[in-house]
């Protein structure tokens, strides 16, 4: 069983903190195949926030086919997250190349800040144009 | 999904001063409702005007399909600063509770008074500020109450009581789906909790919706200094600033703005109340001098 918290001042709404909390404790292997999430009412009890907060994060997580609610019993996770063996072996050697990155980035003189800003915006870019193509 | 409580037209003095005026709106049921406002908005006097205590002086009010009632089963209400009586036991209040209302849940109330670890012998004059209002909430839904109006609640609660108290009060509404309406002057309060916005401001109410909405619709624009009428058409100006270079403003649209000139950000719930209340107090102004 998991345990949510929630970050007042992180600007993402609650609903979708708990909905990459569920995700991010699927890729870490903290819930599995079959592993029951906290009732709403356990949730509310324990974060005290609005029951439908709840609701609508669950509503999320079964609309992205990760969970199963199974009325009176609860709701059970139903997939795994992380990728199979083959994407999870990608991993490494592309945290290799991205280090070698941020060296080359620091010798150039940016600064933590630039090089956040420079890999957000790259990002968005790349994402934005990908999207574009397949639209 | 239907409305626990519809009001239209409702004004109340108090013999020359008024407390609420022509104020109109509806409550969807099953929704946790936070009624904001600066002090003296007319917060208190919008909550016991829906739980009869108070009678309008013009307008209508229906409350779960007829007038308001005073002691209704159906409503439960912990006024301001969460009253109880000092010299009745913990186990004296529950009874009296029982012996008041039809509906009454002992086991739901002696079940709460466990948990809370109250002891039924002492005095409620003895109980800490959080204990006190666990009590009071304790009372108000063990009645099984289909609608729960709470007046400042937390206010007066050191931080852990207060998030011990919305505990409470979330794990109630999630078991039963009751509607819930709280009043508050600390939007951070009525942050986590609350999915349904009034904001009151100057005895008016200046903006009401689900919370995910207004915050989907509301924008913080800044850019150089320009006419705020400007804008285009759809597009509501909350607040406006300016300095000698430059504009800010919060707008209310439904459509996303795409403007190149401004720069767009969202608000959190803070910004937005803020935000009318300040309009509040310049359009009261306008009035003032209107009038001379």
């Amino acid at each position: 069983m998991i345990e949510f918290h929630l970050d007042s001042r992180s600007g993402v709404s609650p609903y979708l903190q708990l909905v990459q909390q569920v995700r991010h404790a699927m890729r870490l292997g903290l819930l599995k195949e079959g592993d029951r999430l906290p009732t709403v009412k356990d949730v509310v009890a324990k974060v005290a926030i609005n029951p439908n907060t709840v609701l609508k994060a669950y509503r999320e997580l079964e609309y992205e086919g990760l969970v199963q609610p199974r009325p009176g019993i609860g709701t059970f996770v139903t997939s795994t997250l992380g990728g199979d063996d083959d994407s999870r072996a990608a991993h490494e050697p592309l945290r290799q190349e991205l280090t070698e990155w941020f060296e080359r980035a620091r010798k150039a003189g940016l600064d933590d800040e630039d090089v956040e800003a420079l890999l957000l915006s790259t990002f968005r870019d790349f994402s934005e144009e990908r999207a574009g193509r397949r639209g | 999904m239907s409305d626990v409580v519809t009001i239209e037209g409702l004004t109340k003095n108090y013999g020359r001063r008024t407390a609420l005026t022509d104020c109109t709106l509806d409550i969807p049921a099953g929704h946790v409702v936070g009624l904001v406002g600066p002090n003296g908005a007319g917060k208190s006097t919008l909550l016991q005007l829906i739980c009869g205590l108070l009678s309008p002086t013009a307008g209508h009010i229906s409350v779960l399909g007829a007038p308001p009632q005073s002691g209704s089963p159906r409503v439960g209400f912990v006024a301001q600063d969460t009253p109880v009586y000092a010299g009745l036991t913990v186990a004296e209040h529950l009874r009296l509770g029982a012996h008041l209302n039809p509906r009454w849940d002992a086991s739901l109330a002696d079940g709460r008074i466990a948990e809370l670890g109250l002891d039924p012998r002492q005095r409620a004059g003895k109980l800490s500020g959080g204990q006190r209002a666990q009590l009071a909430l304790t009372l108000a839904i063990a009645k099984r109450p289909e609608l729960l109006l709470l007046d400042e609640p937390v206010a007066a609660l050191d931080p852990l009581a207060r998030r011990e108290f919305l505990q409470g009060l979330m794990a109630y509404a999630a078991e039963n789906g009751t509607s819930v309406v709280m009043s508050s002057h600390l939007v951070a309060d009525l942050e986590r909790v609350c999915d349904y916005l009034i904001v009151l401001v100057a005895s008016r109410v200046r903006v009401t919706g689900e919370v995910e909405e207004l915050l989907g619709t509301h924008h913080r624009l800044s850019g150089a200094r320009r006419d705020p009428d400007t804008i285009g058409p759809g597009r509501h100006v909350v607040a406006a600033s300016h300095t000698d270079v430059q504009s800010t403003l919060v707008v209310r649209s439904s459509a996303p703005i795409e403007d190149p000139s401004w720069s767009v950000d969202g608000l959190d719930l803070e910004d937005l109340v803020l935000a009318y209340m300040s309009e509040a107090g310049s359009s009261g102004r306008d009035r003032v001098l209107e009038k001379r």
